[in-house]
């Protein structure tokens, strides 16, 4: 028998899609029989449906404004959680949370997930988020006393470390790459484990003005979204050739192939036209078919991977493969919502990764010392300026980093622009125009 | 052995990161590794990935809830060891993928995930998410463990994915289509560059705890993080506080991140703003961001039917008139949003015409509109 009655939840048990409410009732059973020696409040998940039904009721949120926990030495991972109604919901006084560091592209042993499972039954809540929108592993509710208790576990019998949190540099998070997509342009499983573990003590220990992402998308379809909410958004390039199969272009357009890898198919959009569904939709027009064979202009294309996505069997990216790098984009809050601003056209992306740890590290310097409390990185961009930014990546200024140029011609022009310099003299001015 | 609370030190292990990926990919993965020739949708949520070996792989995609209990997780194993040699995936957008190298396992697999069901009665492993249709909702912790949200997530989510079952499982859409939520404006979810984004919002001033505030809050960081000015020291009944000028708040939140003692939500002044036509990818049009085109609707839980209504006018209005490949921020573009609010049935109030930073880019300098 429920403890709490949840008559408002009861309704989200009902339709097809998989329900929160009857999986946390599966648990809240469990717990009730279980032989494991639990650790924390068997009423747990009992206690959770029933602040949560009261939220329903009051439509105010019952937790409170967080609470300083973690693990010794380390600044982030573990976010506290209480309830502000714990007599009510004794189960569920303290609740906190911990981050752990998903493995690249989340792929998972079951042996692994057990071995969590095993572990957060008997020291959590037996909740989690798989994952969170940062990309970590969420263990969701435990009591203080056994953050440690899970964290000594956790490192010693799983071999696994906590997540970012607070200022500093969160779990960096990528696409599948090259574990199963012909789209990766370069190994982004690798990059991301390569940098995450480069970066131990910065992703533990808050030291950075505001949060830090890295994101590292495969090519410009962007998987892994890094160009809305990385810092620093690494996004899979070519810069030679699309490599085509002009037979398999033919099968595209007799029908053979189904287009789009059968994205389409659940309505009838009519035949295959190539003309109007590929060279038509090209936004820079670089691609010709005369019917029997397909041309494309590259030094034109933009590598939108429209044509790409439309014909994967005919048309792959090229060879000459590495990522555009952007920086500085985030949420709304505050100065409102940024998409990162493309900073290196190309970088060839290749171990051990030195260019991309100097780069990293000649940005990380400047916003520590420039960047106020709470600014991120893209705030102090749009700040101090681009060609600042462009100063401190020690980058030449490009073309390819603008949509179009100024438009007002109020250019804070320095000093050694000028010939001469900028000391003048008034009397020597004075000779040649009268007061 | 194990953690000792006398000795916290002890044996400390730390810094040693996540697990090396390649412990938990499949054979077939890892053989495979960067040698992908092209891939197929077979069917909805059914994906092969060929090789220039020759190989094959075969993804079932199923819709899970982000927030799972171990008992599931458990369930999730119990089948990949059943089937998939005990591996598995989880997506960006809280799938799972269940891959078999033969063709031959892979109907014992989709068999088995669709016999599994909730007792409530609910699908536990609904099959979908592919191609130009409707993928999974990302979205933020909400009423569930958040302490700012103005909406909840969970519950909101799974109302939303109820009505749009179908459409998980087809591919019908001109494009694909994603919805996120974000339940405060914090945006852990980053909805900003979705094609709807369910955002939960404030429209009520922060209360002032002055009897606590001064003891709680670091009276300086709250001043300094309202984006407006709007806050300032006050000394009330002898205590330091804060004034609110309320003309001037934007019910963005941010002071209560800085300090509890200035709750915002409430029951009547926090709910849900729709914005739609965000995109990330950059095919065919480059990466654009969400536009606000419901400036609220309030909290109806448990099923929030307003709010889900209000999606399904915007999401079938666009299937129905867009053209192919067309995302649903491109098709508000070519046909105008004037026509957007026409064709959706949306009231069009001030509350849409941006009064923020660089809003002038968002007004019409030209005389081209549509009657």
């Amino acid at each position: 028998m429920a403890k709490h009655k949840t008559p408002m939840l009861d309704e989200l048990e009902k339709g097809k899609w998989p329900s929160f409410v009857s999986d946390i009732k599966q648990e809240a059973e469990n717990r009730g029989k279980t032989s494991v020696d639990l650790q924390t409040p068997k009423e747990a998940c009992d206690d959770l449906l029933g602040l949560l039904e009261l939220t329903y009721k009051d439509k105010v949120v019952h937790w409170k404004h967080g609470g300083i926990v973690g693990v010794f030495g380390y600044g982030g991972g573990v976010i506290g959680r209480y309830c502000d109604q714990p007599d009510q919901f004794p189960a569920i006084r303290d609740f906190h949370t911990m981050r752990v560091n998903q493995p690249s592209s989340k792929f998972y042993s079951t042996e692994f997930l057990r071995q969590l499972c095993d572990l957060w039954e008997r020291r959590g809540s037996g909740l989690t988020n798989m994952h969170g929108s940062t990309g970590d592993i969420i263990l969701l509710g435990t009591t203080t006393p056994q953050l440690e208790e899970v964290f000594w576990e956790m490192t010693h019998n799983l071999h696994q470390d906590l997540g970012g949190s607070g200022s500093n540099l969160r779990t960096p998070s990528d696409c599948i790459g090259m574990a199963r997509c012909e789209y990766a342009c370069y190994d982004t499983m690798a990059l991301c484990y390569n940098l995450t573990m480069e970066y131990q003590d910065e992703l533990h220990r808050p030291a950075f003005p505001y949060k830090f992402k890295f994101k590292f998308d495969g090519c410009p379809n962007g998987c892994v979204a890094s160009i809305a909410r990385a810092d620093m958004s690494f996004i899979g390039t070519w810069r030679d050739d699309i490599r085509i199969d002009q037979e398999a272009v033919k099968a595209y357009v007799g029908g053979e192939f189904k287009p789009n890898a059968g994205a389409h198919s659940g309505r009838d959009w009519g035949a295959f036209d190539i003309q109007k569904e590929v060279i038509g939709l090209c936004p820079t027009q670089c691609m010709e078919w005369d019917g029997k064979k397909l041309k494309i202009d590259n030094k034109e294309c933009t590598r939108c991977m429209h044509c790409i996505n439309v014909m994967p069997r005919a048309l792959r990216i090229g060879q000459d493969t590495g990522a555009s790098i952007l920086f500085g984009a985030k949420a709304p809050i505050l100065e409102g919502a940024q998409m990162s601003t493309l900073t290196v056209p190309f970088m060839k992306i290749e171990e051990p990764y030195d260019e991309i740890k100097d780069l990293i590290e000649k940005v990380w310097d400047y916003w520590s010392e420039e960047g106020k409390n709470r600014e991120r990185l893209g705030e102090m961009i749009q700040r101090v300026g681009f060609q600042k930014f462009l100063e401190v990546c020690e980058l030449e200024p490009d073309p390819r980093m603008i949509q179009e140029p100024r438009s007002n011609p109020y250019i804070f022009w320095k000093e050694g622009d000028v010939p001469g310099g900028w000391d003048r003299d008034i009397n020597e001015f004075r000779k040649k125009h009268q007061r | 052995m194990g953690y000792d609370p006398k000795e916290p030190l002890k044996d400390r292990i730390t810094d040693i990161g996540p697990r090396d990926y390649k412990e938990f990919l499949p054979p077939v993965i890892k053989e495979n590794w960067g040698k992908w020739l092209y891939h197929d949708i077979l069917e909805p949520g059914v994906l092969v990935h060929v090789s220039e070996t020759g190989a094959k792989v075969y993804t079932v995609r199923v819709g899970g809830c982000r927030l799972m209990s171990v008992t599931h997780i458990r369930e999730i194993c119990e089948i990949a060891d059943k089937h998939c040699g005990g591996h598995l995936r989880f997506t960006t957008r809280n799938n799972v993928e269940f891959m078999v190298d033969d063709e031959s396992k892979l109907k014992p697999l989709m068999e088995d995930l669709e016999s599994r069901e909730f007792a409530g009665g609910s699908k536990k492993f609904p099959k979908g998410g592919t191609g130009a249709g409707l993928t999974n909702i990302v979205h933020t912790q909400g009423w569930i463990h958040c302490h700012t949200p103005a909406i909840d997530a969970s519950g909101i989510v799974k109302c939303v994915m109820d009505e749009l079952y179908d459409d998980f499982q087809d591919m019908r859409f001109p494009a694909h289509v994603r919805i996120s939520l974000a339940c405060c404006l914090n945006m852990c979810g980053a909805v900003h560059c979705s094609d709807i984004a369910i955002l939960g919002i404030h429209r009520m001033p922060p209360m002032l705890d002055h009897e606590h505030l001064g003891n709680m809050c670091e009276i300086p960081l709250a001043i300094a993080a309202c984006p407006t000015g709007a806050i300032k020291p006050a000394t009330v009944d002898g205590k330091k506080s804060v004034a609110v000028n309320n003309e001037r708040c934007m019910f963005c939140g941010n002071c209560y991140t800085m300090c509890p003692s200035m709750p915002l939500a409430d029951e009547e002044g926090s709910g849900v703003a729709l914005l739609v036509g965000g995109k990330i990818s950059n095919r065919i049009t480059e990466p654009k961001f969400s536009k606000v085109v419901v400036p609220f609707i309030p909290n109806e839980p448990p099923r929030w039917p307003s709010t889900v209504e209000a999606i399904k006018k915007i999401l079938y209005a666009y299937v129905e008139d867009a053209k192919k490949y067309e995302r649903l921020g491109d098709w508000a573009q070519r046909i105008g949003w004037e026509r957007f609010f026409e064709k959706t049935g949306l009231p069009f109030s001030g509350h849409l015409i941006d009064d923020y930073r660089f809003a002038y880019t968002t007004w019409r300098q030209s005389t081209q509109f549509k009657f």
